[in-house]
């Protein structure tokens, strides 16, 4: 091979090694859900989330999945959130999936919110659940804080089996809490319920993917 | 001579100039013992890193391809007396590093013997008395601690008291992780279904931190958090705030070595 055929040889295997690593960064390392800012009004502001056992869609119809409402009313599948430092921010989450249940007891217990309580389907606030009856949790282990999700009982009827998101009118448990952001930050958010079925300890696919089982919280 | 020289103005930046940035610090006697034998094996092998570097720079100058030289290099067959020099001085090392790493793992600092390395279900020594146990507990992606002298509280914050030994009994409940105290100089897998076990004793109050060391998902570089050293009494305080804010005893399973549960109860 003469010296130019060496150097041409060299700069194609050069480029196609760039080509390689700027695909994997756009596709992989880059390729985050869009942002949902929470909804904010007198000072407060305000996150609904839904919860469900399968996403429906294309390209993992069948992974458990986050969902947040925007301010369209509408529920976007991502799970990264933009909310305003130093303010209470007051959550709802319309869960649609059955009981895990949880292999570390101690998430059972809500952490870090107003109260140390959260309020399941309306009742009166209570600190927390058993937690055999855990669906997912939501947790910001930097901010200290985790709130169980209680599950849809297994015998109830009418349970959500359309694409996400799911009709109000199927089987649900809604769960209530506040908490107050701290200083601005990109805080990292978790299902710490071993939920995704069919994977290795509970915890491959969705549990492992931001837009799904994790997000990030942008506290601005 | 140049060897000599360079090695003796290396050790001695060795022991004065970066004995006191070497990790992993002062905070605990096992991180102190620690930090001790970095800097001798470091003074060990500063003569050995300036003998290649002297030669390989000798080598270049007078070894070097000279205009118009296309010989070969004269042959020259065995030197016993390098050959020796160089198997005995090696042997030497070796063995002696053996021999100091064996008794800095075997001698009991501050009561407690083989600490740091995460010997297994039990220690070399048993525990020295009042010991404080902590049970570590990792999954994907937080450390959570158990106290069982407590009441077996568990909590989601690491304390400790100064100058009181600690026992770590470290395992997980999903995949390998590994716990590191990096200040404490405590390093012990967490792997499901063992129980890891190393001791520390922490002789400073303050902050210290916590990683994992073993990849174990999508927020393995997020798993880190800081754990405290605290006096006895600020310590009594903090365990008493988090008697307080227990889970209700009957929705915690009684205190165990190990946590493996049932894979068909808990995968989804």
């Amino acid at each position: 091979m003469t010296r130019g055929a060496r150097i041409a040889a060299l700069l194609v295997s050069a480029v196609a090694v760039a080509a390689l690593v700027a695909f994997y960064i756009s596709t992989w390392v880059l390729n985050f859900p869009p942002a949902v800012q929470a909804q904010t009004s007198n000072g407060s502001a305000s996150l609904t989330l839904e919860t469900v056992a399968a996403y429906g869609h294309s390209p993992h119809s069948s992974w458990v999945s986050y969902f947040v409402k925007g301010a369209d009313g509408r529920w976007h599948h991502t799970t990264i959130i933009d909310i305003p430092a130093h303010t209470l921010v007051h959550v709802t989450i319309i869960n649609f999936d059955g009981n895990s249940g949880l292999r570390n007891p101690l998430w059972a217990k809500a952490r870090g919110v107003q109260g140390a309580e959260i309020s399941i389907n309306g009742k009166p606030p209570i600190a927390g659940i058993n937690p055999d009856d855990a669906s997912h949790t939501f947790a910001i282990p930097d901010m200290g804080i985790s709130v169980p999700i209680h599950g849809v009982a297994d015998n109830a009827p009418n349970q959500c089996a359309t694409p996400a998101p799911c009709p109000m009118s199927t089987a649900h448990t809604v769960t209530t809490f506040a908490f107050r952001t701290g200083k601005p930050g990109h805080y990292r958010w978790q299902c710490f319920v071993p939920c995704a079925a069919g994977f290795l300890n509970g915890f491959g696919g969705p549990m492992q993917t931001v837009g799904y089982m994790d997000g990030y919280l942008n506290v601005t | 001579m140049i060897w000599v020289v360079l090695s003796v103005i290396g050790v001695l930046l060795v022991f004065f100039a970066l004995k006191p940035h070497m990790p992993p610090g002062n905070v605990s006697h096992q991180s102190a013992d620690q930090t001790e034998t970095n800097t001798v094996i470091a003074a060990i092998m500063t003569p050995i890193g300036v003998g290649v570097i002297a030669f390989l720079v000798y080598a270049v100058i007078v070894f070097r391809a000279r205009e118009g030289d296309e010989e070969d290099g004269p042959y020259t067959k065995d030197n016993g007396r390098v050959q020796r020099t160089w198997i005995l001085v090696t042997l030497a090392i070796v063995l002696g590093l053996a021999i100091y790493g064996t008794d800095e793992l075997l001698s009991a600092s501050a009561g407690i013997a083989g600490v740091g390395g995460g010997q297994g279900p039990t220690l070399i020594r048993s525990a020295p008395a009042g010991s404080l146990q902590v049970q570590v507990i990792a999954q994907q992606w937080a450390f959570t601690y158990r106290y069982p002298q407590y009441g077996d509280i568990e909590t989601t914050t690491l304390a400790l008291p100064v100058n009181r030994p600690v026992i770590f009994n470290v395992t997980s409940i999903d995949v390998i992780h590994s716990f590191w105290a990096y200040q404490l100089g405590v390093k012990i897998d967490a792997v499901p279904g063992t129980n890891n076990t190393a001791g520390t004793t922490a002789t400073h109050t303050g902050l210290f931190d916590i990683r994992c060391a073993e990849l174990c998902g999508l927020w393995h570089g997020a798993m880190s958090a800081k754990g405290e050293v605290l006096t006895p009494s600020a310590f009594t305080s903090w365990i008493h705030v988090q008697q307080a804010h227990q889970p209700a005893p009957n929705t915690m399973p009684p205190h165990a070595k190990t946590y493996f549960p049932d894979p068909n109860d808990r995968a989804g």
